[in-house]
């Protein structure tokens, strides 16, 4: 350590007076490319409606973006490593009903009883468990039984929405401990504290992607694991850990969802997946893996909000979301395709 | 061409064939000629243009001049798949049977009658032709099921199904086992009896003379001759492989002198090794020299006096079904040299050297410290840098830039409490642009927009870039242009002029020439061993699995002979 720390002491700054960026580099700047987007999907939305511009609105669509964007960051994480995980969008659900199931008392006025093994303090903490136990459960199935991904994970997804169904009866839970929605419910500095703490979360990732080695570690499993491995990166452990860490933030969005909505619900997080996928790809992650950003991805999600936000204002009926966020892939996918000039298989 | 006396016209004959892919020639005007029934060897090293030749028969490549006959007529139009399928085939070492498939369907795919399948008509007919030419396989067992040489029956039936007489074999007994060779061969006799005519590849001579009535050699492009096989002696025919005459010690290699030769041609290769030098001392001449700086100025100083201990110490190392246990010591400031070819087992030795693959027996060390087994980490950390086999499967991310993986094995150093500073990772990629002469717009340049060579460099750059004491390197030129070999041959010589070692796995010649010391391996087991004063000759024998002409010789002087 005290090797490095060195190099650092002595390495004298060479970057610091870098001449402004001679060339504009097109691809450095792929990450940005949806800003526009979202800047002409502001004009189009102030244009359709007065009531788009308000912070009310705006707040609305940040807020209702927060537990989607959380899968989208474990997922843009997951993809870059060059793997998939179907199974986010139920452990959104089934992470929070598990933790209900621990700490609700047997009995009592509640309609859902549990069998109250974990005070209440203790239901986030145990929510977040479940969520890591499922990727560690999704990591097991994949890197130790080598089964496909795609399959395994579209089982377990199938299998958590059963579970839910299963422990919560079929039924949405009115009635959590205080500490469990608060987060989701609270409002710092003027905003939704789910807000706030999907920045912050987003921007963890965004500076480890970036700056951490392990982070840089995942690009290059992504790109190549085979060359990733003969470098010396341990690729099952880190793989391991960014499939415990992507349902761990499923999770964690199940509690933001649970304080948002003020209660389980029973379909919580079903066919999100979907979505998910469509806000990392148009955010520029690759599929393929090795190739995307955490703020691209933050920017797909926003943008495919704003588009639902801007449509319902526009008065199309929420019966047409599933055919826009479809369009929307399409376009993306076409465009990104062309844009890049590489196949995507 | 009269046609009438097509009986006794050769199955091919082919001649004046030209083929040129970009600037190279990988076919200068050769020509060859396979009598009908005959068995008919095809020998040469790496890029003597023989899988060019077999493409050019089969109808894949269209030849830049020249003109190929079978059975006298002119070969098919390019493009008429089904044209040259009724004259040729070819049967390469891997299968291309579909697995998943039944043996008659197979034999029959895409050509089943018209209007639907009848399954119980298509068995009676794969029986029929497989009873034709004495194929003893069942036509409703699963083709993936099928041994190796079974498989290759299937595809030597189904060719002769569609009318050809003439079938190229690349390879054939790559993957077979002494059993399968005696099967496959007492096949090909056989069929031979009803008129067939092969042509044979193999790196395997002693199978040439087995199964061959005539050879033909190429060499660099050109045909070399074609004789009975009776008439020639294994000395002759490797001679003509190599172009070195037998017993002819003109050129006998020494290390150094190859060295220097690989240098020389070049002003970018000499700087490049001294630059190799600046690049691994310039990041910690700023710093007080440590400790272990100083032991290791002490070993290079030993090394040129010959009394050192091993840097890279193996004993009793194996892999089942891949290398015979094996033991070899490499000194400070040696390269080694393990010679073989594809099927060797020189491959998944290196791989298992570097920890990548784990053995199943013995142990290696790194100046007397043991490095835990199948675990490239520890390899690394023991001091082991790993130059692959294959750039794109395992050196490169190819999308990422030229920094990042330059810094790939390093990033446990570009800052603190695990960080990588952007700023760190430029500064270290920039000194090994400059040091290796890495032509790159920057090191924030995709590493696919770089040149075969400057991506090996990179790849170079990436095993130098922990300051292995052990630099292993697979195949570390192939498919790099000749300036760029030199300048990556003299940055692996650098390492060992140092005072560190360097392992060279390649079947290469110019690869191993940088080798003071080279250790031959056939169909895993070591088959002999050469000091620096081997010639070719001696070498590719050995490679090909004919040890008798090949003689150790003593003349190590690589090690010491520095200025």
């Amino acid at each position: 350590m005290s090797d490095t720390r060195q190099l650092t002491a002595d390495l004298p700054a060479p970057d610091k007076p870098r001449p402004t960026v001679p060339r504009i580099q097109l691809s450095r700047y792929r990450d940005l490319s949806l800003i526009p987007v979202i800047l002409v999907l502001g004009v189009i939305g102030f244009i359709v409606s007065p009531v788009f511009l308000t912070s009310d609105n705006l707040i609305g669509v940040l807020q209702q973006t927060t537990e989607l964007s959380l899968l989208v960051l474990g997922e843009a994480m997951i993809l870059i490593t060059g793997r998939m995980d179907l199974s986010l969008e139920s452990t959104i659900g089934v992470a929070p009903v598990i933790a209900m199931w621990l700490v609700m008392p047997r009995h009592g006025s509640a309609t859902f009883h549990g069998i109250g093994l974990l005070p209440g303090w203790t239901s986030i903490p145990v929510c977040l468990v479940v969520g890591l136990a499922i990727g560690a459960l999704n990591g097991f199935l994949i890197l130790k039984l080598r089964v496909n991904g795609f399959i395994a994970t579209l089982g377990m997804l199938t299998m958590l929405r059963g579970l839910q169904d299963g422990v919560a009866q079929g039924k949405s839970i009115v009635e959590v401990p205080a500490s469990f929605s608060y987060l989701g419910k609270a409002s710092w500095i003027g905003a939704p504290a789910a807000v706030w703490i999907c920045l912050l979360l987003f921007a963890i990732g965004g500076l480890a992607l970036g700056y951490l080695r392990h982070g840089r570690a995942l690009y290059a499993i992504g790109g190549n694991s085979e060359a990733a491995r003969a470098a010396g990166i341990r690729v099952d452990r880190i793989t391991w850990i960014v499939l415990a860490v992507g349902s761990l933030l499923a999770a964690f969005a199940g509690v933001l969802y649970v304080g948002h909505y003020g209660a389980i619900s029973s379909t919580q997080g079903d066919g999100w997946i979907f979505q998910v996928f469509a806000a990392t790809v148009i955010g520029g992650v690759s599929l393929n893996g090795g190739r995307g950003t955490l703020f691209g991805a933050l920017t797909g999600v926003i943008a495919l909000q704003l588009v639902v936000n801007v449509t319902t204002l526009g008065g199309v009926p929420p019966l047409w979301d599933k055919f826009l966020y479809g369009a929307i892939i399409i376009v993306a996918l076409i465009i990104s395709r062309f844009a890049s000039g590489e196949k995507q298989d | 061409m009269s046609t009438a006396n097509s009986a006794a016209a050769p199955a091919v004959r082919a001649e004046g064939i030209v083929k040129r892919f970009g600037p190279t020639v990988a076919l200068n005007g050769v020509g060859i000629t396979v009598a009908a029934g005959d068995s008919h060897a095809l020998v040469g090293r790496n890029g003597a243009g023989k899988s060019t030749l077999v493409s050019v028969l089969t109808g894949l490549h269209t030849p830049d001049a020249g003109s190929v006959f079978f059975q006298g007529e002119p070969a098919p139009a390019p493009g008429d798949t089904a044209a040259w399928q009724t004259k040729v085939a070819c049967v390469y070492q891997k299968s291309m049977v579909v697995p998943e498939l039944t043996v008659a369907e197979n034999l029959f795919l895409n050509r089943f009658d018209s209007g639907r399948i009848r399954w119980p008509k298509l068995r009676t007919r794969a029986r029929d032709l497989l009873a034709e030419y004495g194929v003893d396989v069942d036509p409703a067992a699963r083709a993936g099921d099928l041994s190796v040489e079974q498989g290759q029956f299937v595809e030597i039936a189904r060719a002769l199904s569609f009318g050809a007489r003439f079938i190229i074999l690349d390879e054939p007994t790559a993957q077979l086992d002494a059993g399968g060779i005696e099967r496959l061969f007492t096949k090909l006799r056989e069929l031979q009896q009803q008129g067939v005519a092969f042509l044979f590849i193999s790196h395997h001579l002693q199978e040439v003379y087995d199964l061959c009535t005539t050879v033909t050699v190429y060499r660099d492009a050109r045909h070399v001759l074609t004789a009975p096989v009776a008439e020639l002696g294994k000395a002759e025919l490797v001679e003509a492989m190599t172009g070195e005459a037998a017993g002819q010690e003109a050129t006998a290699w020494h290390a150094k002198g190859g060295a220097l030769k690989a240098a020389a041609p070049t002003e970018g290769a000499p700087k490049g090794r001294e630059a190799a030098f600046d690049m691994r001392l310039a990041p910690r001449e700023r710093e007080q020299p440590s400790t272990d700086r100083k032991v290791r100025r002490k070993q290079q100083g030993a090394g040129r006096t010959e009394s050192s201990d091993p840097l890279l110490t193996v004993e009793g190392l194996a892999l089942d079904n891949d290398f015979d246990p094996i033991d070899f010591t490499v000194r400070p400031g040696e390269v080694l040299g393990l010679a073989g070819a594809t099927a060797s087992g020189s491959t998944a030795l290196g791989e298992t050297l570097v920890g990548l693959r784990k053995p199943s027996a013995g142990r290696t060390s790194v100046a007397g410290r043991t490095v835990k087994p199948g675990s490239v980490p520890h390899a690394l950390g023991a001091g082991i840098g790993y130059v692959p086999e294959d750039r794109h499967r395992q050196g490169l991310v190819l999308g990422r830039s030229v920094a990042e993986n330059a810094t790939l094995t390093v990033a446990d150093q570009l800052g603190p409490y695990g960080t990588v500073l952007p700023s760190r990772t430029k500064a270290f990629a920039q000194r090994m642009i400059t040091s290796l002469d890495i032509k790159t717009s920057g090191p924030g340049q995709p590493v696919s927009d770089l040149s075969g060579g400057n991506q090996q460099k990179v790849v170079i750059a990436r095993a130098l870039a922990r300051d292995p004491r052990v630099l292993v390197a697979i195949r570390p030129t192939a498919g790099v242009d000749v300036k760029s070999k030199d300048a990556l041959l003299g940055v692996v010589r650098s390492v060992a002029d140092r005072g560190d070692a360097a392992v060279i796995v390649s079947d290469e010649l110019d690869d191993l020439r940088v080798c003071d010391r080279v250790i031959a391996l056939f169909h895993g087991r070591v088959i002999a061993e050469f000091g620096s004063g081997w010639t070719d000759r001696d070498l590719v024998s050995a490679m090909e699995g004919l040890p008798a002409s090949g003689r150790a010789e003593g003349g190590d002087k690589g090690a010491e002979s520095d200025e």
